[in-house]
C-alpha cells in the first residue's frame, strides 16, 4: 500500500508522467531506433536503426526462406528449387530471425528504460558512460557471444538439419535434389526402420552387435587394464615407472595409425601375422582375421584391448600408488594377509574411483567409429541386405557414415543418429548429474 | 621384505615373464612399422620388420667343364621365400651334369630410406604436414580463447538464461559429432568456406565449444569465489581478475583444452575428408589414409613411412603431457 501510493506520488510529481517511456516504447516498437532518436541518443540510434533497416530489407528473404522450409521446394531442377539448400537457408532464416527478435526486444526495452530516465528528470547518460555501462552489465553476453555463434551455426544449425532430415524421404536414388525434391514425410523413416525387413533386420542386427561390443570392449579393457596396474604394483616387480612408459604407448600413439598398421598387420594375403604362422608352420591356410564375419569381431574385440587397456591402467597405477600407506599398515596391524589386503583395500578403491569413467567408456565405445572403420571398414558384407549397405562388422555409427556417404541414405542415417543421440544422451544425463558443473548450479 | 623363499622367486620369475610377452605384444606392432618404413621395397607382402637382403653366391661346374659363377641378390621375406629364391636359381643355371659349388646364401640388413624419399618426391606429405601444422594451432588458439571465454562467463556471472544455456551445451554435446555432416557441407558451401582450411576450422572450434566448456567450468568452479572476490576489491576488472586469478589456477585444464585441441586434427579423418578436395590441400589423415586404402596395398612401405614421422612426435608430445591428458579425461566424469 505504501509503496503503491509512493509510486503515484513519484509519477505525479514528475512534470511529464509517463510521456516519455511510453512513447520512446512505441517509437521503437513501430521501428528500430525511432525511439533512440526521440531520447535523442544518436549513436544508439544509428546502431538498432541500421539493424532495423537491414531486417526490413531481408524480409524476402526470411520469407523465402521460411516458405522453403515447409514446402522444400516446388518446381525440381539444376536452376530451380533445391530442397537441402531451402531447408538449410529455412534453418539460418529461423536462427537470424531468433537474433533479431531479441535485438527488438531490447530496442524497445532500451528506449522505454532511457525514456524513464527522462520522465523521472534524470540526465540521460553519455554514451561513453553508456558504453562502459553496458560493458559491466552485459559483460557475460559479450563474452559468451563468439561461442553462442560458433555453437548455432556449427553444432545446433546442422542438429537441426539432422533432425530435419529424419522426417524427409533425402535419399538415393529417387530424391537428391537438384534433380528431384525432397518431401516432408513425418514419422514414415521411423516406422519402416520396424516394419521394412530390410531397415528391422539390419538395424537389429547392427545395434545387438553395437551394444554387444561396447560391452564387451569395455569391460575387457577395464580388466586389461586392472590386470596390468596389478602385475606392475605387485611386490615383485621393480622399475615400475619403466614398465608403466612402455604400456601406456598404445594410449600415446595416435588411434588412426595403430588402427590402419592392425588392419595390415591382420590382413589375410599379405599380413605378417599370417605369413609369420604359415613360415612357422602353425596354419596351412590364410586366417580370415578380417574378413570372417565372426571372427573379425573377436579380432575386433583383440585389438580394440591393445588400444584401451593403456588408459585404464594409467589411471589404476595412478590411483594404487595415491592410496596412503597407513591403511596397508593398519592392515598389516590386524594381521591381514596380502590376498586381504588386495581385496578389501586396493580392489575397492580403484573400482570406487574408476566406476564413473566405465560408463564414459561404453559410450566411446558405441561411437568407436575409427576402430570399425579402418579396421574393416565395417565389412564383411554379405550378412545383411546389400541396400542397407551395412557390413558384419559394422556399429551403428560406422553405418551412419556408409549411409550417408556411399549410399546416400541420408534419411535413415539421420533416423540412426538419433537412436544413438537417444541411447547416449540418456547414459550422459546420468552421468552429467554426478558431475560438479552440474551440482554447482543445482540444477537437480 | 623378508628373504625370498623358492616359492615367491617362482612368481617373481612368472611375473616378469608375463610383463615381458605384454610388453612385447605392445610393442612389436610399432616396431614392425619403424621397420618396414625402412623397406626398399613398396608392397604390404615384402615389408619386413628387418629389412633384410638374401645374398647368394655360387660356382656351377657344368658338365662341358665351364665355370659360371652367380651371384643373385633379393629381398628376404621369409624361409619359404628364401628356398623359393634358391631353388629358383638352380632351376635357371642347373642342366644335366652340373655340380654345384661353394655355395653360400647370407642375409643381411639393408635399411633404405627410399620409402622417406619417395614420401617427399612422390606425395605432397610436406604440404600436408605443413597444412595440419597450421590448422592444427590455430584451431587451439581459437577453441581456448572461445571455450574459456564461454566457460569463465559460466563459472562466474549470473545472468539470464545462464541455466537455459548449461543445458543446451549439455544436450548438443551428445549428438554424434558427423550426424550434422551433410548439413556442414551445405553450409559451407553457401558460405563459400568449401575446400578451405578456414572452414575446417571453423568446424573443429565450433565444434568442440559444449563439450569443452562443461569440461572448463567445472574446473574453474573449483578455483574458491574469495580469490576473485578479494580482486575486484583491489579494483580488478574482470579481464584482470580473469587473467591475474583464475588463468594460473586453471593451467591443468587450459592446457588439456589446448592440447586435445592441437592433436584433434593430426588424426581426425571424418571432416577433412568433407571438406577438403584439393590434394594440396589435404590434411596428414587423409593424405595418409589414401596411400592404402583402395590400392591393392602396393604402398604400404610409404604409408609406414609417413605414420612414422607423425606417430614420432605426436607420441612424444603426449609422453610429456600424458598427465594433463588423463587428469582432464577424468575431470569431465568427475564424481561429486
Amino acid at each position: 500500500m505504501k509503496i503503491e501510493e509512493k509510486k503515484q506520488i513519484n509519477e505525479q510529481s514528475t512534470p511529464f508522467p509517463i510521456r516519455h517511456r511510453r512513447k520512446a516504447a512505441i517509437l521503437s516498437a513501430l521501428l528500430m531506433g525511432v525511439g533512440q532518436v526521440y531520447n535523442k541518443e544518436w549513436i544508439k540510434a544509428i546502431f538498432f536503426g541500421v539493424i532495423g533497416i537491414v531486417s526490413i530489407i531481408a524480409i524476402p528473404y526470411f520469407h523465402h526462406g521460411l516458405w522453403g522450409i515447409i514446402t522444400l521446394g516446388e518446381v525440381p531442377g539444376p536452376h530451380n528449387d533445391h530442397s537441402i539448400v531451402l531447408m538449410i537457408q529455412g534453418l539460418i532464416s529461423i536462427l537470424v530471425l531468433l537474433i533479431l527478435v531479441t535485438l527488438y526486444i531490447l530496442n524497445i526495452r532500451d528506449a522505454w528504460k532511457t525514456g524513464r530516465l527522462r520522465d523521472q528528470g534524470e540526465e540521460v547518460p553519455a554514451f561513453k558512460k553508456y558504453i562502459s555501462q553496458l560493458w559491466d552489465e552485459s559483460f557475460p553476453y559479450i563474452m559468451l557471444s563468439p561461442a553462442v555463434l560458433g555453437i548455432m551455426f556449427f553444432v545446433l544449425l546442422p542438429i537441426l538439419f539432422g533432425i530435419c532430415i529424419a522426417f524427409t524421404n533425402y535419399s538415393m536414388p529417387h530424391h537428391i535434389p537438384p534433380k528431384n525434391l525432397v518431401d516432408w514425410v513425418g514419422f514414415e523413416n521411423f516406422i519402416n526402420i520396424a516394419k521394412m525387413p530390410m531397415w528391422s533386420n539390419t538395424f537389429l542386427g547392427v545395434a545387438t552387435w553395437t551394444v554387444i561390443f561396447a560391452i564387451l570392449a569395455t569391460t575387457l579393457n577395464f580388466f586389461g587394464g586392472l590386470f596390468v596396474a596389478v602385475l606392475i604394483n605387485s611386490r615383485y616387480v621393480h622399475f615400475k615407472k619403466f614398465w608403466r612408459s612402455i604400456y601406456i604407448l598404445p594410449y600415446a600413439v595416435p588411434a588412426m595409425i595403430s588402427q590402419l598398421i592392425f588392419r595390415n598387420m591382420f590382413n589375410g594375403q599379405f599380413g605378417p601375422i599370417n605369413m609369420a604362422l604359415k613360415e612357422w608352420g602353425i596354419i596351412k591356410n590364410n586366417i580370415p582375421w578380417l574378413s570372417d564375419p565372426f571372427l573379425a569381431k573377436v579380432t575386433i574385440l583383440i585389438i580394440n584391448i591393445w588400444l584401451g587397456f593403456p588408459y585404464f591402467m594409467a589411471l589404476m597405477t595412478g590411483i594404487m600408488t595415491s592410496i596412503s600407506k597407513e591403511i596397508y599398515e593398519a592392515a598389516d596391524i590386524d594381521g591381514a594377509s596380502s590376498r586381504q589386503k588386495f581385496n578389501s583395500i586396493t580392489l575397492p578403491m580403484v573400482l570406487y574411483s574408476t566406476a564413473p569413467l566405465l560408463i564414459m567408456s561404453f559410450s566411446f565405445n558405441f561411437n568407436n567409429f575409427g576402430l570399425i572403420y579402418f579396421l574393416t571398414d565395417g565389412g564383411p558384407t554379405g550378412k545383411y541386405p546389400a541396400g542397407s549397405g551395412a557390413g558384419a562388422t559394422d556399429i551403428l555409427i560406422s553405418w551412419v557414415y556408409k549411409l550417408t556417404l556411399n549410399t546416400q541414405q541420408y534419411h535413415m542415417a539421420s533416423v540412426m543418429s538419433l537412436i544413438i543421440f537417444v541411447v547416449i544422451g540418456s547414459i550422459a544425463a546420468y552421468n552429467y548429474t554426478r558431475t560438479k558443473s552440474f551440482k554447482e548450479e543445482g540444477m537437480l | 621384505m623378508t628373504k625370498s623363499t623358492p616359492l615367491q622367486w617362482l612368481i617373481q620369475l612368472i611375473v616378469y615373464v608375463i610383463l615381458i610377452i605384454l610388453a612385447f605384444i605392445v610393442i612389436y606392432p610399432l616396431l614392425w612399422v619403424v621397420g618396414a618404413s625402412f623397406n626398399h621395397t613398396d608392397s604390404l607382402g615384402s615389408a619386413t620388420a628387418i629389412p633384410t637382403q638374401m645374398m647368394y653366391q655360387a660356382k656351377f661346374v657344368h658338365s662341358d667343364g665351364t665355370v659360371q659363377e652367380v651371384e643373385e641378390s633379393k629381398k628376404y621375406t621369409g624361409k619359404k621365400d628364401q628356398e623359393d629364391f634358391i631353388n629358383g636359381i638352380r632351376a635357371k643355371y642347373v642342366k644335366e651334369g652340373t655340380t654345384i659349388q661353394e655355395e653360400t646364401v647370407r642375409r643381411k640388413m639393408n635399411p633404405s630410406l627410399r620409402q622417406y624419399q619417395r614420401l617427399f618426391k612422390d606425395t605432397q606429405y610436406i604440404q600436408w604436414y605443413k597444412n595440419t601444422f597450421k590448422i592444427a594451432v590455430i584451431n587451439m588458439f581459437l577453441s581456448v580463447i572461445l571455450t574459456v571465454s564461454a566457460s569463465y562467463v559460466f563459472s562466474r556471472f549470473q545472468f539470464k538464461g545462464k541455466k537455459i544455456g548449461l543445458i543446451t551445451i549439455l544436450v548438443l554435446q551428445i549428438f554424434p559429432s558427423f550426424m550434422g555432416m551433410v548439413a556442414i557441407y551445405i553450409l559451407l558451401a553457401q558460405l563459400k568456406l568449401l575446400n578451405t582450411h578456414l572452414g575446417l576450422i571453423l568446424v573443429y572450434a565450433g565444434g568442440q565449444i559444449p563439450y569443452n566448456t562443461w569440461l572448463v567450468k567445472g574446473y574453474f568452479d573449483t578455483i574458491p569465489r574469495d580469490l576473485d572476490d578479494a580482486a575486484r576489491i583491489d579494483g580488478a576488472s574482470n579481464m584482470r581478475t580473469f587473467f591475474t586469478i583464475i588463468m594460473p589456477l586453471a593451467r591443468p585444464i587450459l592446457m588439456f583444452v589446448a592440447l586435445t585441441n592441437f592433436m584433434g586434427p593430426w588424426m581426425d579423418f571424418i571432416f577433412p575428408r568433407l571438406i577438403l578436395k584439393q590434394r594440396e590441400k589435404f590434411t596428414l589423415a587423409i593424405g595418409l589414409f589414401d596411400m592404402i586404402a583402395g590400392k591393392q596395398n602396393n604402398q604400404f612401405t610409404m604409408f609406414a613411412a609417413g605414420a612414422v614421422l607423425v606417430a614420432v612426435p605426436i607420441t612424444i608430445l603426449f609422453t610429456f603431457l600424458q598427465r594433463y591428458i588423463t587428469e582432464g579425461l577424468s575431470a569431465g566424469a568427475v564424481k561429486g
